[in-house]
C-alpha cells in the first residue's frame, strides 16, 4: 500500500508541475515585501523609498542604469530594477499582476503586445490624474505612440521607444560588388541572390524565422506587397497579397538564409549578421547598437543602414511604439513611482538617452539637432524616411496577439519550410479569424 | 486530555503530512479540475464563468493538442527506450571490476546533477547550425550537417539526444543495485551447466532484474512524459510547433493564450494518462514480484 501511495504523490507532482512554474515565478519577488513594511506609505517628502521597476533587456533598461544614482540623489526614491527577456517578461508582469500582486511599481511593457491585455485586466493605474496636475503636459509625445496607451480618454502608460523596420546592410560587401543599398524589394532579392555565398559561410538575408518573434519584423514586408493582418475586423491572411508576401518572406529565409533561421528570434539573426555571416538584415531600427557596438559587434565599422524597401504594394513599413512604461494598479508608492515616470519621460533624459542610441518618442526631442547627433548619419535618414509612410503597429491590434502572433507565424514558417504556403494561410487565416470573432 | 492524546496518537502523528498533501497536491489537483469547466483568461475584473465540458470538447476538436499528444508519446517511448537498453548494457558494464570504478561511477552522475536549464542552454550551444560542435563533428566525419532543433523533422530525435545523455545514468544506477543484491547460487549452478554469457544474462540475470528495471522505467516514463525544462531551455516547442508536448502546449495555453479553462482541462486529461501509465507499469511490476 505505502509503494502504491509513494506513486500517487509522484503523480500528483505531474499536476503540480505547472502550477509551481507560476509559483516559483511569483516567489522570485517575496524579497520585496519587506521593503514594503519599512517604505510603504505614501510619500510624502525625502523619506527614503524603494520602488521597483520590471523591464526588459532591451537597450533602453542599459541605458537608464547608469542614471538612476542622478534620480536617486534627486528625490531620495531607489529604483530597483529587475529585466527579463521580452517574452518572460510578458509572463511574469501578467502572473504576478494577476495574482493582485504589490510588488510592480513600475512596468515597461510592449503597448502593442500586452497593452490592451493588460489595461482591460485593470492591470495599470491610471495616469490621467498625475498628468493634469502637471498641465497635461503630454503634446510633445508623438501622436501615433501616445495613442497606443490609451483607452478612450484614460491614459495608462507613457510611450518610451519607438522604432521602424530597417534595412541594415554591409556597406564593404556592397561596395565590393559595386551595388547600391536596395530600393526595393526586387532589388534586395536580387542583391541577396548575387552575394550569397554559403561556401564560404556567407549568406545574402538574415531575419527572424522563429514563428511569433518573426511576425512583427515581416509585417513590413506584408504592408509593403499591399497587404494587412486584418480589414474592419476581418482576417486576411490569405488575400494573394499577403501569399506573396509570405512567399517572398520565407523564399529570401529559405535560399539565401544560413542555416537554423526557424529558431531564430532578433538575438540569433543579429549573431549571424554581426558575426559577418550576411549581408542584408531587416530588423528594429532599437536594435542598432548591437550592431554598430565594436564590444558586441565583428563588423561594427561596416553596418550600413537603408530605409525599409519599397514593395510590390507601395512604401509602408511598421514605425510603432515598442516600448511603454506604466504605474502597476496595486503599487503602495504610486507617488514615487509616478516621480519616476515623470523623470524617464522628460525631456532632459530623452535627450539623454537619444545620445545613448534609444529611439525616443518626444517630438521636440527628434527635432533638436544634439537629438539625433549621436545617430549614424544613415539611420537618421532611414528612420525620417520611413517615418514618413509608417504604419502605427506592426501585429494585429487586438487583445490575444500572443495566439493571433503564433497563427501567423505559423504561416512564415512554411514558407521558410518551402510547404504549400496557401494552405497554411488559409489554415492560420481560420484561426485567426475565431481569435477575431472571440473579442 | 493526555489520555486522548495517547488514544489517538496515530492520527496526530501523520497530521503535517496529510496536511502538506491536502495543501500542496490536492487542493491543486481539484482547483485544477474545477477550472477545466470555467472559461477564464486570468482577469482579476472577470471571474471564471461555467462552460461545463466546453474546454474539453474545444480540446479533442484540436489539432494542435493531438499533435503534442503524439510528440509527447513519440519523445516518451523512444527516449525510455533507449535509456532502459543503454541503462542496463551500463549497469552490467559497471558491476565488472574495472579500474577506476568509482571515479566512472562519479562521472556518470554528472549530468543528473546539473540544472536542466544549464544543461538546455548548453546543448543550445552544441546543436547551434553555424558554429556548433555537433556540425564540426559531422563535418570531421564527412557527414552533411544538419540543423538539429531547428528541423522540424530532427528536433524530437535531438532532444531525445538530450534526454538520453542526461537519465540514462539514472536507468543504470537502479539496475546496478539490483545487480548487487542477486543471489548467487544460480550462477553457480549455470556455469556447472555449462551455459554460455548471452544464456546466463538472458535466462538468469534478465529476469532476476526485472523488478529493479521496472522501478526504473516507471520513474523515468513519469518523468520523460511530463519533461518540461529541457525542451522550454532549448526550443521552447519550436520550431513551429514541432516540439510542443502536452506540458509545453499546457503552458502556453494558460500562460500565452491566458486560455486557463482549457489549459486546465489538457492538464487533467495528461493527468488521466499519466495516472493509468503509471498504474499499468505497477501492476506489471507486481507480475514480476516485488522485490524491489
Amino acid at each position: 500500500m505505502k509503494k502504491k501511495w509513494n506513486c500517487f504523490q509522484k503523480v500528483g507532482f505531474s499536476l503540480v508541475a505547472l502550477i509551481g512554474v507560476s509559483a516559483a515565478l511569483a516567489a522570485c519577488s517575496g524579497d520585496k515585501k519587506e521593503d514594503e513594511v519599512t517604505t510603504g506609505e505614501k510619500s510624502s517628502g525625502n523619506e527614503p523609498q524603494t520602488i521597483r521597476l520590471v523591464a526588459a533587456n532591451h537597450p533602453w533598461t542599459e541605458a537608464i542604469m547608469p542614471m538612476l544614482p542622478d534620480f536617486e540623489k534627486e528625490t531620495g526614491i531607489t529604483v530597483k530594477v529587475d529585466s527579463y527577456f521580452e517574452d518572460q517578461l510578458s509572463q511574469k508582469t501578467s502572473v504576478e499582476f494577476a495574482a493582485n500582486a504589490k510588488s510592480i511599481d513600475v512596468v515597461l511593457f510592449r503597448p502593442l503586445q500586452d497593452g490592451k491585455q493588460f489595461e482591460k485586466n485593470g492591470y495599470f493605474a491610471s495616469l490621467n490624474d498625475y498628468v493634469s496636475q502637471e498641465g497635461n503636459s503630454t503634446d510633445d509625445f508623438v501622436p501615433s505612440a501616445l495613442g497606443s496607451v490609451k483607452n478612450g480618454d484614460n491614459l495608462y502608460g507613457l510611450p518610451v521607444v519607438t522604432e521602424s523596420t530597417v534595412l541594415y546592410y554591409r556597406k564593404d560587401i556592397l561596395e565590393k560588388a559595386g551595388l547600391q543599398p536596395p530600393k526595393t524589394l526586387d532589388e534586395l532579392k536580387e542583391q541577396a541572390e548575387k552575394l550569397s555565398d554559403p561556401q564560404n559561410g556567407l549568406y545574402g538575408f538574415v531575419a527572424r524565422g522563429k514563428r511569433s518573434p518573426a511576425v512583427t519584423q515581416f509585417s513590413s514586408f506584408l504592408y509593403s506587397h499591399g497587404a494587412d493582418f486584418m480589414e474592419d475586423g476581418q482576417a486576411t491572411l490569405n488575400t494573394p497579397e499577403a501569399i506573396q508576401a509570405f512567399e517572398y518572406y520565407g523564399g529570401l529565409l529559405k535560399d539565401y538564409g544560413p542555416p537554423g533561421t526557424l529558431n531564430m528570434s532578433w538575438p540569433e539573426a543579429m549573431a549571424v549578421f554581426t558575426q559577418g555571416k550576411a549581408v542584408f538584415y531587416t530588423d528594429a531600427s532599437a536594435l542598432y547598437t548591437n550592431a554598430t557596438d565594436p564590444s558586441k559587434s565583428g563588423v561594427a565599422e561596416e553596418v550600413g543602414f537603408a530605409p525599409f524597401p519599397a514593395g510590390p504594394g507601395g512604401n509602408k513599413v511598421a514605425a510603432p511604439p515598442a516600448w511603454a512604461i506604466a504605474i502597476g494598479a496595486n503599487s503602495e508608492k504610486k507617488d514615487a513611482a509616478w516621480q519616476f515616470v515623470k523623470w524617464v519621460t522628460s525631456k532632459d533624459i530623452v535627450l539623454d538617452l537619444q545620445a545613448d542610441g534609444i529611439t525616443g518618442a518626444l517630438t521636440s526631442v527628434w527635432e533638436m539637432p544634439e537629438g539625433v547627433a549621436h545617430f549614424p548619419e544613415d539611420l537618421t535618414e532611414a528612420i525620417v524616411e520611413n517615418n514618413k509612410h509608417g504604419v502605427p503597429y506592426d501585429r494585429p491590434a487586438i487583445i490575444n496577439v500572443g495566439e493571433a502572433r503564433d497563427a501567423i507565424g505559423d504561416v512564415i514558417n512554411a514558407a521558410i519550410e518551402g510547404k504549400d504556403v496557401k494552405a497554411a494561410a488559409d489554415k492560420s487565416n481560420a484561426a485567426f479569424q475565431a481569435i477575431l470573432d472571440k473579442e | 486530555m493526555l489520555y486522548w492524546i495517547d488514544k489517538n496518537v496515530k492520527w496526530i502523528y501523520p497530521l503535517p503530512a496529510v496536511l502538506f498533501v491536502g495543501l500542496m497536491m490536492i487542493f491543486p489537483i481539484g482547483y485544477t479540475f474545477w477550472l477545466s469547466f470555467h472559461e477564464w483568461s486570468m482577469s482579476n475584473i472577470t471571474p471564471p464563468l461555467w462552460v461545463a465540458l466546453d474546454n474539453y470538447m474545444s480540446l479533442f476538436k484540436d489539432e494542435l493538442f493531438r499533435e503534442s499528444l503524439w510528440i509527447t508519446f513519440y519523445f516518451t517511448v523512444v527516449a525510455v527506450g533507449v535509456q532502459t537498453v543503454l541503462g542496463i548494457l551500463l549497469a552490467l558494464l559497471m558491476n565488472k571490476h574495472i579500474i577506476g570504478k568509482g571515479l566512472v561511477k562519479t562521472l556518470f552522475l554528472l549530468p543528473m546533477i546539473a540544472t536542466p536549464v544549464a544543461v538546455g542552454l548548453v546543448w543550445v550551444l552544441i546543436y547551434e547550425p553555424n558554429v556548433g560542435v555537433a556540425n564540426i563533428f559531422l563535418q570531421a566525419l564527412g557527414l552533411p550537417v544538419q540543423e538539429w532543433l531547428a528541423s522540424p523533422d530532427l528536433v524530437i530525435p535531438s532532444l531525445i539526444l538530450i534526454d538520453v545523455w542526461e537519465w540514462t545514468p539514472m536507468i543504470a544506477l537502479i539496475v546496478l543495485a539490483g545487480l548487487v543484491s542477486l543471489p548467487k547460487d544460480p550462477y553457480e549452478a549455470a556455469i556447472v551447466d555449462g551455459a554460455s554469457g548471452f544464456q546466463v544474462f538472458w535466462n538468469i540475470t534478465l529476469p532476476l532484474l526485472k523488478p529493479a528495471i521496472y522501478s526504473a522505467v516507471l520513474l523515468r516514463l513519469i518523468d520523460a512524459l511530463k519533461t518540461f525544462d529541457i525542451i522550454y531551455a532549448t526550443t521552447q516547442g519550436g520550431p513551429g510547433t514541432s516540439s510542443q508536448t502536452l506540458n509545453i502546449y499546457g503552458y502556453v495555453l494558460g500562460f500565452q493564450y491566458f486560455q486557463i479553462g482549457k489549459a486546465s482541462a489538457l492538464l487533467m486529461v495528461f493527468f488521466a494518462i499519466v495516472l493509468s501509465l503509471s498504474i499499468l507499469v505497477i501492476s506489471l511490476r507486481k507480475k514480476a514480484g516485488a522485490a524491489l
